[in-house]
């Protein structure tokens, strides 16, 4: 494994009475897609203001390629970041953002142009920036990210205010990014959209890291795959599930929860006894299903739960 | 600095220029707060008109050094050719004073006689005697009085003035004075008491002809009498007379025989004045060999502001004011906009030694309002002048230096305001507080000066960043020439340069502060 390009140790910051950042450690790697989640308040933005210097902590470092981020003389060069899409002025065009941002870095203006063409926003650069969407303003903060083409990228909820796809043009650059070596970090508090680009997620809450782990790992740890299975004969049917090896848990009068055995083995347990059943659902667990079971506790401003919106939740334990 | 570090802060100067040049807003404030300066200066240059009778109004007198003089008084004098010497006992002065009760701006009417006046003298009423190159207004000169309230002097080219003794004249205690030629220089003594002739001064009157004229003059300034009120100077304003007695004329010299006396003649120079008849110099000899002389006028520098019958150069930039409260907010937005934003974010990220962002807006802001508002300044003061020529009014003539002192002076004061405003605006992060302070800091004290007493006026003109109008100054105060040196008037407590240095200091007081808190303040 190559040597971190993002370095994130021991970070220690308050607001006031509030703990922003609480012990917060964690490196980025190059080559893929680090996913960076927790609820709102968890101290993502915090901890990327202190790794671009923008904020100090009061204790802990934060280093970029091994240095200080203060310390860069180019930034650019090095690391891209999308910290607010609506971070722009009003009046000034997309593309003279992008310019200005060129010219303190010594980059020409044909990359502004080649950035501008790489994030879709060709048509409408030349346009002032008080009109675009939401979506359009994340597009000109990638673009800023990418103008200095740096190995290390931080973007903060690059998916908020983009359409379906743009969430998909999206995760495709970025996964294609991190295939050519870059270290690609990306915040979300939803974890469904890092499914599927992210190897790895770095899960916080309340300042600290709950859960550092590959995509894969992080699974594993939740028992293994669960099928639901709906029956006319839930007793007969939990008997032989359970001779075969499952573990199975009534969940309704006529449904049935069944761990411990791949669906694939389930139905010819069941035909072999004769055991009818009218449904048979495998349930995979999902990120989201991790990583609500990981922050369980760690929401910061966590509302009365509705009756019956608990399901998945459950589904998780 | 290190070549990449020069280069460095060179880019970033770029992207600040790019910033501020990309939002059409910014710009076009700029480029109005230009045309607008222009545009209002010309205009209130055209509303100064001069209104004279239809023979034409007379011309500005121009001493020898170049500026606008006054040049008025009773010569009795005869030409003298070569070296020589000029000697006289004064023996009285005394006159009349404007009647009281006339207010600012109505002198005394021309009906009614100074006569009606009542007795007293003008503090810098002159008598004395005079060698002057000629009896055209205007002419090198140097001359040895006793001025009433001020001693006995030597002055010379309208501007040189060196104070002697401190005495005076009464009765039974006459005053001796004397006046030599040779080659250019005129040297000036007075007897005093027992130590004999003292010399006062010499003044080399370089291009003195060969043949000058020599005698006694009598001259006697306008006299006002000021107050200051909050919000309102009001005040008695005329002419006055003077009037002198003098004896044991003797005039020595090539050409001249026993006392010298042969060709004396009174001459009122300047011409009797058209508007007060009464106050023709006239002179009568009486058989004693005394003198009795009696002339109203001045020989001095012109001065400006309201006894001033001319106006100065920088009435033709009244505009600047306009320009001054744009820039301010333009300062302060140009800052405060990345704040309300988010923007500084992106800004101190690109660049996280945060004091050369700082900079590099204070050199783009500074530098572009010096750009735009110097060729606005300057195209003020060009067809402004003509403007004012062409409606007659007598504009005191000042150097070219000084015209490009007042046109630089200006576009660095806004351009100062501008940079004061900006540093405003990345301590306070907030527009409405940032545009407040400038505003209150720089633009209110240019409406407090006018509106305050002369003294408190100096005060808010010595201590605020509004120091920096004294770059508008063009002409000097005299110490000779008794006038309301105030601030209304075009004269400053402080230097053109100190002031715009007062100016300077603030500012870079506000970016040190501005960039402490940048540096330690998270983004």
């Amino acid at each position: 494994m190559s040597a971190p390009d993002v370095v994130v140790a021991g970070l220690r910051k308050r607001f006031g009475a509030t703990r922003a950042l609480d012990g917060m450690s964690f490196t980025v790697r190059p080559g893929a897609v680090t996913g960076f989640v927790g609820p709102n308040g968890a101290g993502k933005s915090t901890t990327l203001r202190v790794v671009l210097g923008l904020d100090r902590p009061d204790e802990g470092e934060a280093l970029v390629s091994g240095r200080p981020y203060r310390s860069l003389r180019r930034p650019l060069r090095h690391v891209g970041a999308l910290l607010d899409a609506g971070a722009l002025e009003p009046g000034r065009t997309a593309r003279n953002h992008l310019l200005w941002l060129a010219r303190c870095q010594g980059i020409a203006a044909r990359r502004v142009d080649e950035v501008i063409a790489l994030v879709g926003l060709s048509a409408v650069a030349r346009r002032r920036a008080g009109g675009y969407s939401l979506g359009m303003r994340q597009r000109v903060g990638i673009a800023a990210a990418l103008l200095g083409d740096p190995p290390v990228l931080l973007l903060d909820e690059p998916f908020n205010g983009m359409d379906p796809d743009g969430i998909i043009w999206t995760r495709t650059l970025l996964r294609s990014l991190a295939a050519e070596g870059r270290a690609v970090l990306v915040s979300s508090h939803l974890m469904g959209e890092l499914e599927g680009m992210a190897g790895r997620v770095v899960v916080v809450g309340r300042g600290r890291v709950i859960a550092d782990a590959a995509v894969a790992d992080l699974l594993a740890t939740l028992a293994g795959d669960r099928t639901v299975l709906r029956t006319a004969a839930p007793e007969r049917a939990a008997r032989v599930l359970g001779e075969a090896g499952g573990t199975v848990v009534r969940t309704g009068p006529d449904t049935l929860s069944v761990s411990g055995l791949p669906s694939e083995r389930i139905i010819p347990v069941l035909t072999g006894s004769q055991v009818d059943f009218s449904e048979l659902s495998a349930q995979r667990v999902s990120l989201e299903d991790v990583y609500l079971h990981l922050t369980r506790g760690q929401v910061e401003y966590e509302a009365e739960a509705p009756a019956g919106s608990t399901g998945t939740t459950e589904a998780a334990r | 600095m290190s070549g990449e570090d020069r280069d460095s802060f060179a880019r970033l100067v770029w992207a600040e220029w790019t910033k501020l040049r990309s939002v059409r807003a910014w710009l076009i404030t700029l480029i109005a707060a230009a045309v607008t300066m222009t545009v209002f200066s010309v205009l209130s240059a055209a509303g100064e008109r001069r209104n004279c009778d239809p023979a034409g109004c007379p011309a500005v007198v121009v001493g020898p050094g170049g500026e606008a003089v006054a040049d008025s008084y009773e010569l009795v004098g005869r030409p003298l050719t070569g070296n020589g010497t000029i000697t006289v006992e004064l023996t009285s002065l005394t006159g009349l004073l404007p009647p009281p009760g006339h207010s600012f701006g109505q002198p005394v009417p021309p009906a009614e006689p100074l006569s009606a006046g009542h007795p007293g003298v003008e503090p810098w009423a002159k008598a004395g005697l005079i060698i002057t190159a000629s009896t055209r207004q205007g002419a090198p000169y140097a001359a040895v009085m006793l001025a009433a309230d001020h001693g006995v002097r030597f002055q010379d080219d309208y501007t040189g003035d060196i104070a002697g003794p401190d005495d005076t004249v009464a009765p039974g205690s006459p005053l001796w004075l004397r006046l030599t030629r040779a080659g250019d220089a005129v040297t000036a003594y007075v007897l005093a008491g027992r130590s004999g002739w003292t010399r006062i001064g010499a003044a080399d009157l370089s291009g003195l002809p060969a043949t000058a004229e020599a005698g006694l003059f009598v001259t006697s300034p306008q006299d006002s009498q000021m107050t200051d009120h909050p919000f309102v100077t009001s005040g008695a304003d005329g002419p006055s007379l003077a009037t002198a007695t003098f004896a044991h004329l003797t005039v020595h010299g090539a050409g001249t025989d026993g006392d010298g006396l042969s060709g004396l003649t009174g001459r009122t120079i300047g011409g009797p004045n058209g508007d007060y008849p009464a106050l023709t110099g006239s002179y009568t000899s009486s058989g004693d060999g005394s003198y009795r002389v009696s002339g109203s006028g001045d020989i001095a520098p012109e001065v400006g502001g309201v006894e001033g019958s001319g106006v100065t150069i920088d009435d033709t930039l009244g505009g600047w004011f306009f320009a001054l409260i744009a820039v301010i907010a333009l300062g302060a937005v140009s800052a405060t906009a990345e704040y309300r934003r988010g923007l500084i974010r992106t800004t101190l990220a690109a660049t996280p030694r945060r004091g050369r962002v700082l900079a590099a807006k204070a050199v783009v802001i500074g530098v572009s309002t010096f750009a735009l508002t110097l060729p606005a300044a300057a195209i003020s003061l060009i067809v402004g002048k003509r403007v004012l020529l062409a409606n007659h009014n007598l504009v005191y003539p000042v150097g070219t230096l000084t015209e490009a002192r007042v046109v630089v002076g200006t576009a660095g004061l806004l351009a100062g305001a501008a940079v004061f405003a900006l540093a405003l605006g990345v301590i306070l992060r907030r527009s409405s507080g940032a545009i407040t302070i400038g505003v209150v800091a720089i633009v209110l004290p240019v409406l407090l000066f006018q509106a305050l007493p002369a003294g408190a006026a100096d005060w808010v003109l010595r201590v605020t960043p509004t120091a920096a109008v004294s770059v508008q100054q063009t002409l000097p105060v005299y110490p000779q020439v008794a006038v309301d040196y105030s601030p209304t008037a075009g004269y400053f407590p402080l230097a053109p340069w100190a002031g715009f240095a007062v100016l300077c200091a603030y500012t870079a007081a506000a970016l040190a502060v501005a960039a402490v808190l940048l540096r330690r303040r998270d983004a």
